[in-house]
């Protein structure tokens, strides 16, 4: 028992001196559960991400419109890897953690279950979902678990790239015909509410709040990332030439922030719950990506064991000679 | 994918520089390890060289700071320049 209230109190000195929680360190099981679920969902998000966007590709105004928007989306690939890896570090497994976002039993962002109806909707969700997104991860990057920090100082970095490609993108409608305006517009009343339900529920129902700030997992309040986020986006909507769909929005020169309406929590709850427009579609989606994409799986492994000896997690005995020889010659 | 090994990844970022870990990944074999490697890592130029070794040949000590692994240089203060008083009107040094 000495032993685990001395660890625990190491663990509790790391953190009160904002130094890092490394992979083989001692940590409490709940911090370790909560970082996994934090990790996989956020992982899980930029895998799912992919697919409102992916839907474009094929359909891009231009070559460079074209380009711009498949390096996008091959970053969410890659912040999807980097978070798995960092998941993986406390001792998460890689398929399980597929397996459970295909099964449903965790959880990825909300905003990716809404249909991307034009392309202008490519622009506002560089513009809006990952401009949010950028607000959320920032603070992140000082998250009390090292494997987690490193992560996200290198997606912020792209990050930066995906808000400024969207927001160039919506500039570039809007000097266009009344139709394109429009298109903007249109989009950015579909996004504007989903954007501010990315930070989560209110303070007041967030109940684990308090804890993960303690634990460095958190650096805000969800209110205090929301409010930012809308103090940030409101210059930016007028200089495109925007309406944010919010007839209460407007300067409070007393805090010095914009106040801003009411958001609907029952649409969230209902969207988390599985009912939002593609929730379906998403996770379909995924599950045939994962199973049509299982021989290529096997192929390589197959592959890998036969030309170098090298059979992962199984016997160490190679596989003989006579048959790997036979078939490097079959390939000559 | 679990049957496919997990890689360590370490980048040359430039030219004199260590070869320093970035992270992990999956792959069948080592010169799969390299392209994803190379396409995970290095889509913005961070690197002019890469090495992937399987997690499992990596031996590492516990990480924690207070094991006693590291005490032998705990009271070797004589190692350090700073350990040794010299008058300050003595040049270069």
């Amino acid at each position: 028992m000495t032993g685990t209230r001395e660890l625990e109190a190491h663990f509790t000195e790391t953190i009160g001196h904002e130094r890092r929680i490394e992979p083989r360190d001692w940590m409490p099981e709940a911090y370790r559960n909560t970082m996994i679920r934090q990790i996989a969902q956020h992982a899980h998000s930029e895998i799912i991400g992919m697919q409102p966007e992916g839907n474009w590709i094929t359909r891009a105004p231009s070559l460079r419109r074209k380009a711009i928007l498949i390096a996008k989306v091959q970053d969410e690939a890659g912040h999807g890897m980097y978070l798995y890896s960092a998941a993986e570090t406390l001792g998460a497994d890689r398929a399980d953690l597929t397996d459970k976002l295909i099964t449903g039993r965790q959880k990825y962002s909300s905003i990716f279950n809404y249909p991307t109806l034009s392309y202008a909707d490519v622009g506002v969700i560089g513009w809006l979902v990952d401009g949010a997104a950028i607000c959320n991860q920032v603070p992140l990057c000082r998250s009390s678990y090292g494997a987690y920090a490193r992560a996200m100082v290198r997606i912020c970095k792209e990050e930066s790239f995906h808000q400024r490609q969207g927001y160039e993108l919506l500039m570039t409608m809007m000097r266009g015909t009344e139709a394109q305006r429009q298109m903007v517009q249109d989009a950015t009343n579909r996004f504007w509410w989903p954007s501010l339900m990315m930070f989560g529920p209110p303070d007041d129902q967030s109940p684990n709040t308090e804890r993960s700030m303690a634990w460095g997992i958190k650096r805000h309040t969800n209110d205090e990332l929301r409010q930012r986020f809308v103090d940030m986006t409101v210059p930016q909507a007028s200089k495109l030439g925007v309406t944010l769909p919010d007839p209460d929005l407007r300067w409070n020169p007393e805090r010095g922030r914009y106040d801003f309406g009411a958001v609907d929590w029952d649409e969230l709850t209902q969207v988390i719950k599985g009912n939002g427009p593609c929730n379906a579609q998403r996770l379909a989606h995924r599950k045939a990506a994962h199973d049509e994409g299982a021989w290529v799986r096997e192929a390589a492994t197959a592959h890998a064991t036969k030309h170098s000896g090298f059979a992962p997690f199984s016997s160490p005995n190679r596989p003989d000679q006579g048959s790997s020889k036979v078939q490097s010659e079959v390939q000559r | 994918m679990s049957d496919w090994p997990l890689y360590e990844v370490f980048l040359r970022g430039k030219r004199g520089l260590n070869h320093v870990h970035v992270g992990s990944l999956h792959a069948a074999d080592p010169q799969m390890a390299l392209h994803h490697a190379r396409d995970l890592y290095t889509r913005r130029n961070e690197g002019v060289s890469i090495w992937v070794v399987p997690a499992a040949d990596i031996t590492a000590s516990s990480p924690d700071e207070k094991d006693p692994f590291f005490a032998p240089a705990g009271d070797k203060v004589y190692r350090h320049p700073t350990f040794y008083d010299i008058p300050d009107d003595v040049p270069h040094m």
